[in-house]
């Protein structure tokens, strides 16, 4: 059973069809016990840090993701999810979940490609540049697009962590995996057939 | 890099498409929920829904639309038309659309742009604009006017201070809408296309005009639209989705190839 961790920040939904999607059993929850009893743990998200960071403390869910990752369940990060589990955000000026060491930034203002300004928010279909093999990105064609939408992205101290980047003007950490841990900026659940792959990949996954 | 989004305009009317789409073999789909499975299996970047029924006691069938869209399709889509309040909004995302557009209702009230993105986020939130070629003047300094019910009304409003001002109150995206190109078939306007994404920092997307591969190439490079809505081009089938991304990839326009 694989768990999504309902957090009031939007978009579980979408998470939950691709799920059925792909023939997967879930359950969308805040409930830390139901959380441990799963086998694979999907943090999502769309909305603001700040606000996110607040409900998550309030529910002890900070706590209960630490705890996840250390008790070596597959973990995955979404969009928000994926910024959170840094240590800080510049959105809200927010102390994160911090899971991973580094930070959130925000896109610089001028942004530009070829002699156009880059839009803010990078919204829309972008490739991942991946850096090595991950099991959770194996049958993914080198090509493939992702559907992405945010101002902030995920900046981790080390580099080793660095699974994937992006390019937006500037090149950005996209996809990044610690141990059982595997976190992406774009959305796999809106990214059509190679997102679906993902998700799918994921569930197979046993955290190593 | 980004690639630039081609999205099909689909109109529905009590959970119906209001014109049939033709696909191989000419089957018509009046059905939206498969129309937008053909399209996200074309290789549609995104849709675009929408609902123009009239009657408010049929919306909730627009509903049950979208929440079997939501199990269809995996990409984005966004529902528009009769989203009235902060109430329509949170109908429209529960039941799994990723944005909602609004565009009458922003115009009478533009708080609900704001309302709408403290609750679910700013990229949720599309700001729809029909606009209309006028006479430069002191109203309207930029030459274009907002207009309303199809254009029928004219609502002083110039069109290049409302971007501004719906990205200021918390917009996401605009999608903008020529009324004189609308239904043409002539290509997109460029010119009020370029003007409103040069001085926005937020995506465009370029609406009315669209009749050949042509007319997306130069209204996603000299029109600087980040995204190109299409209708009666694809609906009828003179063009196919993967032929006009091979048309612009050839153009050396970047879209999205493999899905």
């Amino acid at each position: 059973m694989i768990a999504i961790i309902n957090y009031n920040a939007g978009n579980i939904t979408s998470v939950a069809r691709a799920l059925e999607n792909i023939g997967q059993k879930y359950v969308i929850t805040d409930d830390e016990k139901k959380l441990a009893s799963a086998t694979h743990v999907i943090f999502p998200g769309v909305g603001a840090a700040g606000e996110a960071m607040a409900y998550l403390r309030e529910k002890k869910l900070d706590s209960a993701l630490k705890n996840l990752f250390a008790s070596g369940k597959p973990v995955m990060g979404i969009c928000l999810g994926t910024q959170i589990i840094l240590e800080h955000s510049e959105e809200n000026d927010s102390a994160c979940i911090g899971l991973i060491a580094g930070s959130t930034r925000r896109f610089p203002e001028k942004l530009s490609f070829g002699g156009q300004a880059l839009k803010i928010p990078h919204m829309g279909w972008n490739s991942v540049t991946f850096r090595r093999e991950h099991p959770v990105f194996a049958k993914i064609a080198k090509e493939a697009e992702f559907y992405f939408v945010h101002s902030y992205y995920p900046a981790p101290a080390d580099e080793a962590v660095v699974l994937g980047t992006t390019d937006y003007g500037i090149k950005f950490c996209s996809v990044l995996t610690k141990d059982n841990l595997v976190a992406m900026q774009f959305h796999p659940e809106k990214s059509g057939r190679p997102g679906l792959q993902i998700l799918k990949n994921f569930c197979a996954w046993r955290g190593k | 890099m980004i690639s630039k989004r081609i999205i099909p305009c689909l109109d529905v009317r009590a959970g119906k498409l209001t014109k049939g789409i033709k696909f191989k073999g000419n089957v018509d789909i009046g059905d939206p929920v498969e129309a937008a499975r053909q399209y996200y299996e074309q290789g549609a970047d995104e849709i675009v829904f929408y609902d123009i029924t009239a009657s408010s006691d049929k919306r909730d069938i627009m509903i049950d639309v979208v929440r079997r869209v939501a199990e269809t399709i995996f990409i984005p889509f966004s529902v528009g038309g009769g989203v009235r309040n902060l109430e329509d909004m949170r109908k429209v995302i529960g039941a799994g659309a990723e944005k909602v557009s609004v565009n009458s209702a922003a115009v009478e009230n533009p708080r609900i742009i704001t309302q709408g993105a403290k609750a679910f986020g700013s990229q949720c939130i599309v700001l729809g604009m029909d606009v209309k070629k006028v006479e430069k003047s002191e109203k309207t300094p930029s030459g274009y006017e907002i207009v309303v019910e199809g254009g029928r009304i004219y609502t002083g409003i110039d069109a290049l201070w409302w971007a501004k001002e719906a990205q200021n109150l918390g917009a996401g995206e605009i999608c903008l809408n020529s009324i004189d190109a609308d239904g043409t078939q002539d290509g997109y306007e460029i010119k009020l296309t370029r003007l409103i994404s040069e001085n926005v920092k937020i995506p465009v997307i370029a609406s009315g005009g669209a009749g050949k591969p042509e007319h997306l190439a130069e209204v996603l490079t000299a029109g600087k639209a980040d995204a190109a809505l299409i209708a009666s081009m694809v609906h009828y089938k003179t063009y196919i989705i993967a032929g006009i991304k091979q048309f612009l990839t050839e153009r050396e326009i970047k879209v999205r190839n493999i899905w």
